[in-house]
């Protein structure tokens, strides 16, 4: 076998420069432009000295905090590249019709709506969710860093990899032209051969290791880690809605992470799980896929749902309405979140009985969805609501979102979704919910903690300007997809013949631009927050009133969150001791014990990253050397006992003194 | 700026309103009587959530309006969290809508069950007992429609025809990938999936040409895969399937195997005769002479086969051909 050794085949494997593609104008100028900037970037982190800081800083550190706002700068960064790909769509649909074949081929357009849907659920929304739980949660239950805080870095890491490796297809290679999903037999390896439907795979199995490993460590943290006297029900409701979801998590990426090892096996060592022929049924993928995939969408949106009650209450200054059904219906969303799979494929062709059975749970979701809504309504019946950007960003939801939430009902009745499935409809109904809901939330959420985290707080004027923006942008690039859905106009296509179709789509582009001037809005809100910091500042650590722990620290808080663990004795802890005139400790400190970071999650990742360029590529000497490398980094890593250092008690004294003579001032 | 809001709800729900019965929106005006059904079942669940979902929008606006800070008038209570009464009303109230859009959901996902026979051919015509449904066999290849008429011996590329007030039965099949077969004016959609076959009954109600379509993306050719579906009156009909028997062509196995080959665009083709068990085999994966058909291959590993055709009703599932131990 020896002597058909190919040496040029076993280094590049089918890596050759044909890969790079030289051909294609767009991504020529789009690689232009990253190369400059990220050189630019890069020099400019030389010339300011600031990789030492960086390294030992950020990508090394263990602190929750910090891990949740690298998870925010990679969800915020990777939301650039997925809507310049919702963009490109939209004008290519807005061009494309009759004898204009628009300026992408299908070829590309393919593509771009498959690396949109990836990039916005896997590397925008979860990232960010993510970040804001791991922000928060040790914060809000009063306990100083996660349960396994080498775990939360590794994790990272291991998104952030995935998102690497994802964006290394728009330069080297291809990435899938099969759609979010990869349904089969289209991503099989008879009809997409090249090395797409690979990095696809690869790229969500890094990602995916970071998400489940961040869903334990979260869930434990939830479970054991809660401050004294913080039983199940004086949790608050955001850290309730973030457990719901952990929990999820866990139970749902498994399933990811085993359906994409399937196709693996079918791909690469021809197996025949999913494939047309020797017995394998596509049918499967579509149900296995849908387990993971419909509970995703509540991994996604339960936070949020605690994101909006903390924020209704604090801006209505009243405490949560109706806090015990709230939990309650958190947690039968959780579980109904599971019986709802088949909804995605009515017309698969189960039978009467079961297609009724799935479009029923569904609807019944929305009865404790119904629930929350109401809930945060009777929150704002007889408050006093103060209309900062935060608030601004529920209302906008609580309208919007409840609209997204109608039509999906709509189309969990199955007759109604035989003439609605995979149509326009469709995408305007799940934009809605994910825009309307999960987008506002996230805004809201980091509107609302930014100056925990920053100690100044937002721009109120820019903030307005990308709310208004985004929601009037909303309304414009999605209503007239529903429209189109009532046509029988369906997703995915590139190219139209019916001329009257072509307004709508001009108006979904008009949409899209204003909610391009949404996220520049949003960008520039934070260059000109951090100009102005300092007449932004808040020296509170509590500068919206606020009724949950985290207020209770300074802005940012310190390394160690609290002095002395909280005791929690009523729901909205921090109100509560505010209303009994509570007194910061001011002496008898002692040494806090706290974990050290380390250099092992960045280089597991990128060692992951190389392992799984190689295996995309076959080049099968370097996927062996970096799997061996992979595992040898981490056992070598179990070696270094060196993991925790003490804060002394005079530093937490010089610490806390501090706060108490700012506070004085304020 | 609530104000704003509240006139752009307004003017939203106008506007779309508007468009819904002015726009040739075909899934709201469809001319099949199993879309007019769903277009029905689409309305009367819409009107049956609008109950809780226009208050809801309007009490968030009123409520963010009323209760704004600056509104020292409205009444502000502070530690008001709980009333019984109210729980059990926004609990209630949602569970009722459900209830009955539940109970609708049951009755007519069985009487639109696509595998179902028609009973009727529009809301005041019954079909008559001695009426056999037309019968189409559909194969979506990449990426185009072959469309075999078994009873007529005829088959086409990317055109579709049938007579006005005549119940069809399609049976649906794939070379490769996974489509979805869709006329909207017509009925609702489902897939099409190699080595396994699914059926809807459908029927056009008014003559016409109406556009059909795959509505689930196959790949590079997926945005051009359409056809025409002509509904015509029985004499135009069989004026159209003698047309298709003057064509001449003949579409054999090998000539099968040709058209398979994956091409966008294409004409439409006309054959006047068809083998036999074209159909089958392609359903069956063994086109090619010498391949063994799944539906064998399951005999022996299996448990037995049952004709798909003898099963009536929900047992004549996806899958069920390819896979022949299927019971109950």
């Amino acid at each position: 076998m020896f002597e058909n050794l190919d040496l040029t085949k076993l280094i590049f494997g089918r890596l050759t420069w044909d890969a790079i593609p030289f051909h294609d104008p767009i991504i020529l100028a789009t690689f232009a432009v990253v190369a400059v900037g990220g050189v630019a970037m890069l020099a400019a982190l030389t010339r300011y000295k600031l990789w030492g800081y960086l390294w030992t800083e950020w990508f090394t550190s263990i602190d929750h905090k910090k891990i949740g706002i690298m998870y925010i700068i990679l969800g915020l960064v990777m939301l650039l590249r997925g809507f310049a790909d919702a963009i490109m769509m939209r004008l290519q649909q807005a061009m494309a019709f009759g004898d204009n074949m628009g300026y992408l081929p299908p070829d590309h357009y393919d593509q771009i709506f498959t690396a949109h849907g990836v990039i916005m659920i896997f590397f925008v929304a979860m990232p960010l969710v993510t970040g804001i739980m791991n922000y928060l949660i040790p914060l809000q239950i009063g306990t100083r860093d996660v349960a396994f805080p080498f775990l939360n870095n590794f994790s990272f890491w291991m998104t952030a990899g995935g998102a690497v490796l994802m964006m290394m297809s728009l330069f080297v290679g291809e990435f899938a032209k099969t759609g979010w999903l990869a349904y089969p037999p289209l991503s099989g390896i008879l009809q997409s051969p090249g090395v797409g439907v690979d990095y696809y795979i690869w790229s969500l199995q890094i990602a995916g290791v970071g998400t489940l490993l961040s869903g334990i460590n979260l869930l434990v943290t939830i479970v054991k880690m809660r401050a004294p006297g913080m039983s199940l029900m004086k949790m608050p409701v955001f850290t309730w809605t973030s457990l719901c979801t952990n929990v999820l998590i866990v139970a749902a990426f498994p399933v990811l992470t085993a359906v994409l090892g399937m196709l693996t096996l079918d791909r690469y060592l021809g197996t025949a799980f999913f494939t047309n022929d020797m017995g394998g049924n596509a049918m499967m993928y579509v149900n296995l896929i849908w387990i993971w995939g419909h509970p995703e969408v509540y991994i996604l949106i339960l936070p949020v749902f605690g994101i909006f009650s903390e924020i209704v209450a604090t801006y209505s200054r009243k405490p949560l309405f109706g806090y015990t059904s709230m939990v309650y219906a958190t947690v039968v969303i959780t579980v109904l979140s599971y019986l709802v799979w088949l909804h995605h494929f009515f017309t698969m062709g189960s039978g009467a009985s079961v297609n009724s059975f799935f479009g029923i749970t569904t609807m019944i979701i929305s009865i404790p969805t119904g629930a929350k809504i109401f809930n945060w309504l009777f929150t704002m019946f007889r408050g006093r609501i103060k209309f900062d950007v935060p608030m601004l960003w529920t209302v906008g939801f609580m309208v919007t979102f409840v609209i997204g939430g109608m039509t999906g009902v709509l189309l969990a009745v199955p007759p109604v979704d035989f003439v609605l499935h995979n149509s326009l409809f469709l995408i305007a109904h799940f934009h809605n919910v994910i825009i309307g809901g999960v987008l506002f939330g996230l805004f809201a959420g980091i509107t609302y903690w930014f100056p925990k985290a920053t100690g100044y707080k937002l721009d109120e004027f820019w903030g307005k300007m990308s709310f208004w923006f985004w929601l009037i942008g909303f309304y414009f690039a999605f209503m007239p997809l529903y429209v189109l859905g009532l046509m029988g106009v369906t997703r995915r296509v590139s190219h139209f013949e019916d001329q009257s179709l072509q307004i709508w789509f001009q108006i979904a582009a008009f949409g899209a631009v204003l909610i391009a001037v949404g996220i520049a809005a949003f960008a520039i809100q934070l260059i000109v927050s951090f100009r102005r910091r300092e007449a932004l500042v808040d020296e509170t650590g509590d500068p919206w009133d606020g009724r949950t722990l985290e207020w209770s620290t300074s802005s940012p808080p310190p390394p160690y969150n609290f002095a002395f663990t909280p005791r929690v004795h009523d729901l909205d802890a921090w109100w509560q001791m505010k209303q009994h005139g509570f007194k910061r400790p001011e002496s008898g400190f002692i040494p806090i014990h706290m974990p050290k970071g380390t250099w092992a999650g960045i280089v597991l990742s990128a060692i992951s990253v190389a392992c799984g360029f190689a295996l995309i590529w076959h080049m099968w000497l370097a996927a062996a050397v970096t799997f061996v490398a992979l595992i040898g980094t981490a056992i070598y890593h179990t070696f270094n006992y060196d993991r925790d250092y003490y804060i002394p008690a005079e530093e937490v004294e010089r610490i806390e003194a501090e706060r108490t003579k700012v506070l004085a001032n304020v | 700026m609530q104000i704003f809001k509240y006139l752009r709800g307004v003017s939203l729900t106008l506007l779309v309103a508007a468009l819904l019965s002015g726009c040739d929106a075909v899934v709201m005006s469809p001319s099949g009587d199993v879309a007019v059904q769903q277009r029905d079942l689409l309305v009367w669940s819409t009107i049956l959530m609008l109950l809780v979902i226009v208050p809801v929008i309007v009490l968030t606006l009123w409520f963010a309006w009323r209760y704004r800070a600056s509104n020292t008038e409205a009444t502000y209570k502070p530690d008001w969290t709980h009333s019984t009464v109210l729980e059990l009303v926004i609990w209630a109230v949602p569970l009722l809508i459900i209830i009955a859009l539940g109970a609708m959901t049951w009755v007519y996902t069985h009487k639109l069950d696509p595998y179902r026979p028609l009973d009727r051919i529009d809301a005041s015509t019954p079909v008559p007992a001695d009426l056999e449904p037309l019968t189409v066999e559909v194969v979506a290849l990449d990426w185009k429609w072959l469309f075999i008429y078994p009873e007529q011996g005829i088959a086409t590329v990317n055109e579709l025809a049938a007579p006005v007030d005549h119940p069809i039965r399609f049976k649906i099949t794939a070379s490769t990938m996974m489509n979805s077969f869709f006329i909207p004016a017509m009925a609702g959609q489902i897939y099409a999936m190699a080595g396994m076959e699914t059926k809807l009954h459908g029927v056009i109600n008014e003559p016409g040409v109406y556009q059909g379509f795959s509505a689930n993306y196959s790949g590079a050719g997926y945005s051009h895969m359409k056809f025409q579906f002509h509904g015509l009156s029985e004499a135009d009909f069989q004026a159209w399937v003698d047309k298709n028997k003057a064509s001449g062509n003949t579409l054999s196995r090998d000539v099968y195997k040709e058209l398979e080959v994956p091409s966008i665009k294409d004409p439409v083709k006309r054959y006047a005769s068809v083998d036999p068990t074209l159909y089958h085999a392609i359903l069956n994966r063994c086109v090619d002479p010498g391949t063994v058909c799944m539906e064998d291959m399951m005999y022996h590993s299996g448990h037995g086969k049952q004709d798909a055709d003898s099963a009536e009703g929900h047992d004549a599932h996806a899958g069920h051909d390819a896979h022949g131990g299927h019971h109950e």
